[in-house]
């Protein structure tokens, strides 16, 4: 079998990437700990949000601090099972099995 | 298999765990912070052993001895922030963010209980406990938020846990075990850290 085809297409963008990495080691973020991470406009890290919370990958959560609004953002479960076979996928395209 | 499809895939895993790295700890903590946090230790033993010694001729009440530690405390706080705030920006590193924060709590919650401890220790006249107690929780303090920072600030916990312990069995040498855990440590700790993460970036 082709680990290649193992490969989620979700996780064919670098931010996304870069999202899901982040959130699989934290339990939550907000958008700008996001932005501070990843190399990123707001714009387009807002639409690769929309993205994964679409897909279930990650939840959203509006919060306030003060009257600032503090958006959270956590992986669900789906979405750290996809991430960790992606991680797998790559892995074995690395050492070669296939 | 495709080399290419090799290289990027390195490529991405690479760029996952930097950034699983980065977003879970708070890599920015200056080596520099430990040496002036231990210097200025060492200048307010100093001064707390001058008062000791002239406690024969003048009175310095248990508030004066509080006060000292407390500045020496917001100076080593004010210089630390001043290094870590200059390596952070070096970095290109944010100094809030989530990371520091989880830092910054989980060496807060041990201190807070040490604070409130030591301070209840001072109002029931058992003052050769402090040093001890003290070392103690900012041993347990280190440990809990290195976590999530440079790991090396566990082994520097560890080594305060030993000597707050130790100091137990040799109560009267308080001041001798807040030189060693709060000012040398602190020194030969930044040295190590400088020379191993600042040293090298500056070469880069």
């Amino acid at each position: 079998m082709n680990p290649i085809e193992h490969l989620n297409k979700i996780f064919d963008s670098r931010i996304r990437i870069g999202i899901m990495s982040a959130l699989i080691v934290n339990e939550s973020l907000n958008f700008n700990d996001l932005k501070s991470l990843i190399d990123v406009t707001d714009g387009n890290l807002a639409t690769h949000l929309k993205t994964l919370e679409e897909h279930k990958y990650i939840k959203v959560q509006k919060g306030f601090i003060g009257r600032k609004t503090n958006t959270l953002y956590t992986i669900t479960s789906a979405g750290s099972k996809a991430f960790r076979a992606h991680l797998e996928a790559l892995e074995k395209i690395i050492k070669g099995i296939g | 298999m495709q080399t290419a499809e090799k290289d990027e895939s390195l490529k991405t895993l690479r760029e996952i765990h930097s950034i699983m790295d980065r977003s879970a700890r708070f890599i920015s903590l200056s080596g520099w912070s430990g040496v002036w946090a231990g210097c200025i230790a060492l200048a307010g033993a100093y001064i707390a052993h001058n008062w000791v010694v002239a406690q024969r001729h003048a009175y310095y009440s248990d508030a004066q001895f509080v006060l000292l530690a407390l500045g020496v405390l917001v100076v080593a706080i004010i210089g630390g922030y001043y290094f870590t705030a200059r390596k952070a920006k070096q970095n290109g590193q944010t100094l809030w963010n989530s990371a520091s924060r989880q830092m910054l709590t989980n060496m807060a919650i041990p201190l807070a209980a040490g604070g409130v401890f030591s301070f209840a220790l001072l109002l029931n006249g058992e003052e050769m406990y402090i040093a001890p107690a003290f070392l103690t929780f900012y041993g347990l303090s280190l440990i809990n938020g290195g976590r999530y920072t440079l790991s090396e600030i566990r082994y520097l916990g560890y080594l305060e846990l030993i000597l707050g312990a130790a100091n137990l069995f040799f109560l009267g040498y308080g001041l001798l075990f807040w030189v060693i855990g709060f000012g040398i440590l602190h020194i030969l700790y930044g040295i190590f850290m400088w020379n191993k993460y600042d040293n090298r970036q500056a070469e880069e």
